[in-house]
């Protein structure tokens, strides 16, 4: 186990933000939290980092996780002058060496030099994931990385953050609408309104009544219907 | 042979350029110029209870000063009104009400010398005074610049790094009311904040680094008072204006050549 939400909740005024929600990362997870706007899923995430304290239940961090974060909507502001390079230093203890290495592994070594405010989106969120990997985080937690991404730039991310997944020894949990990301490459999915409504295997998820009621029959079959192309894909010959 | 007057003026000057261009920088980043206007505003009020209360109008500053941003930023966390508002109704109620208790006080008090400077009465006790301030204030920049950087990119991620956002936030406040306290003295109040904006902004021109463009835009505050302090003896024109108005033709001057040299 990294870390547990033990019954938490979040009251604001007479609203439940978060009512009751119990979950728990461990290592090598991959999870997606969904929900519609005001969910909570934000809320969700302050509350496991530690950046808010609920106000009914607790977190249990293990004392071997070391999270790293990325959050939502990343525009830094453009009168701050800095490089990359210099970015994905601030602040943190890695030599050059170290950043050079990681660079050349997810293949981001020619924007080192360049301005941050000069990076298109998808070249901004790499960065920003390289950085949150430099210190070896076994927690990388994700809000909504792709949402000021083209098709072409999600397309891309998936793929580099499935072979990050892949490719180091840790965690992910992410808030995402994706329906690309959710049904490719999580193991599991979690259904936030507030309270969680369902939780499990992509697939498995689609068929609950609780996340059909909440996002329509026609979301739902969409998921269900994605999630069969992909298969056949993988089989590859039966209908060729 | 240089007069004292005008050397205590010159050091003076030196250390007001030389926090104000880290801290600048800041307030450029994180578009707080008014902000800095608003708390340079209440200083005045700040002189008044300095003078009532027959202490160092440094000092009365410093403390209605730092009243004043605790008042600000509670308020702007109450989110009653859009912060432009907040600001705009604070900012001149302070320099108004600040105006009125001088003249309340039925003291003789040069307002002049309060709204656009004085550089040239600064003694020499002052100066070692701005001096300490100065060293105080890099020292604590020095400390938390780093962290303040990654806040101002993403206050989220700095606090996901364990960074206590809160306390790094007053101190950078506490520096900003420092360098308000001491700045009366040297540009005015009115004129304070272009003490803190203008080199930052020329200082953006040339830079590639956050650290590249705090230390540009110091030595630009600084390059500005000197040839600010030559000129006004020159042409017998108010000196904090004047400081201003070197700053201006230096912006102008980068800004252009940059502008040059991109296309």
């Amino acid at each position: 186990m990294l870390i547990k939400a033990e019954n938490i909740s979040v009251i604001r005024g007479k609203k439940d933000i978060l009512k009751n929600i119990n979950l728990e990362i461990d290592n090598d997870d991959f999870i997606t939290i969904i929900g519609p706007n005001g969910a909570g899923k934000s809320m969700l995430l302050k509350c496991l980092m530690g950046f808010f304290k609920p106000d009914k239940g607790k977190i249990v961090r293990s004392p071997e996780l070391k999270v790293s974060y990325a959050p939502q909507d990343f525009v830094p502001e453009k009168s701050i002058p800095i490089s990359a390079y210099d970015f994905i230093k601030l602040n943190k203890k890695v030599s050059e060496l170290e950043i050079k290495k990681i660079s050349i592994e997810f293949n981001i070594e020619a924007l080192l030099n360049k301005q941050i405010s000069h990076l298109s989106g998808g070249e901004l969120q790499k960065v920003l994931i390289v950085r949150s990997l430099v210190e070896n985080p076994n927690l990388l937690i994700l809000d909504e990385p792709t949402q000021n991404l083209d098709v072409s730039g999600q397309l891309s991310f998936y793929k580099f953050l499935n072979d990050i997944f892949n490719e180091r020894k840790l965690s992910i949990l992410m808030v995402s609408h994706d329906l690309h990301m959710v049904m490719s490459s999580t193991k599991k999915v979690i259904c936030l309104s507030s309270h969680i409504c369902c939780s499990g295997e992509p697939l498995a998820i689609t068929q609950d009544p609780e996340f059909i009621s909440l996002f329509g029959q026609d979301f739902a079959e969409m998921m269900s219907v994605y999630k069969h192309d992909l298969d056949h894909k993988h089989e590859g010959h039966s209908h060729a | 042979m240089l007069e004292s007057y005008i050397l205590n003026a010159l050091f003076a000057g030196i250390c007001v350029a030389m926090i104000g261009g880290g801290l600048g920088c800041f307030v450029v980043w994180k578009k707080m110029a008014y902000f800095g206007d608003s708390l340079s505003h209440s200083s005045l009020l700040g002189i008044a209870l300095g003078i009532a209360l027959g202490i160092n109008t440094t000092i009365g500053t410093f403390l209605v000063c730092s009243v004043f941003a605790a008042f600000l930023v509670y308020l702007q966390n109450k989110k009653i009104f859009s912060n432009d508002t907040l600001l705009g109704i604070l900012a001149h109620s302070s320099l108004s009400i600040g105006i009125v208790s001088i003249s309340l006080l039925n003291k003789r008090v040069n307002l002049d010398s309060y709204l656009f400077g004085d550089i040239l009465t600064v003694t020499t006790e002052e100066v070692a005074w701005f001096f300490i301030a100065t060293l105080l204030v890099m020292a604590a920049l020095y400390l938390i610049w780093n962290k303040l950087v990654l806040m101002t990119i993403d206050e989220n991620i700095a606090k996901s790094e364990r960074i206590n956002t809160n306390v790094v936030q007053t101190v950078f406040l506490t520096l900003l009311i420092i360098f308000v306290a001491t700045c009366v003295k040297i540009v005015g109040i009115l004129l304070i904040t272009s003490m803190l904006i203008i080199p930052a902004a020329t200082a953006k021109q040339i830079s590639s680094s956050p650290l590249q463009m705090g230390v540009s835009s110091s030595i630009i505050g600084i390059i500005s008072i000197i040839l600010g302090l030559y000129s006004s003896v020159l042409f017998d024109t108010p000196t904090g204006p004047t400081i201003i108005v070197m700053l201006v033709i230096l912006f102008i001057i980068i800004f252009s050549l940059s502008k040059l040299k991109n296309t």
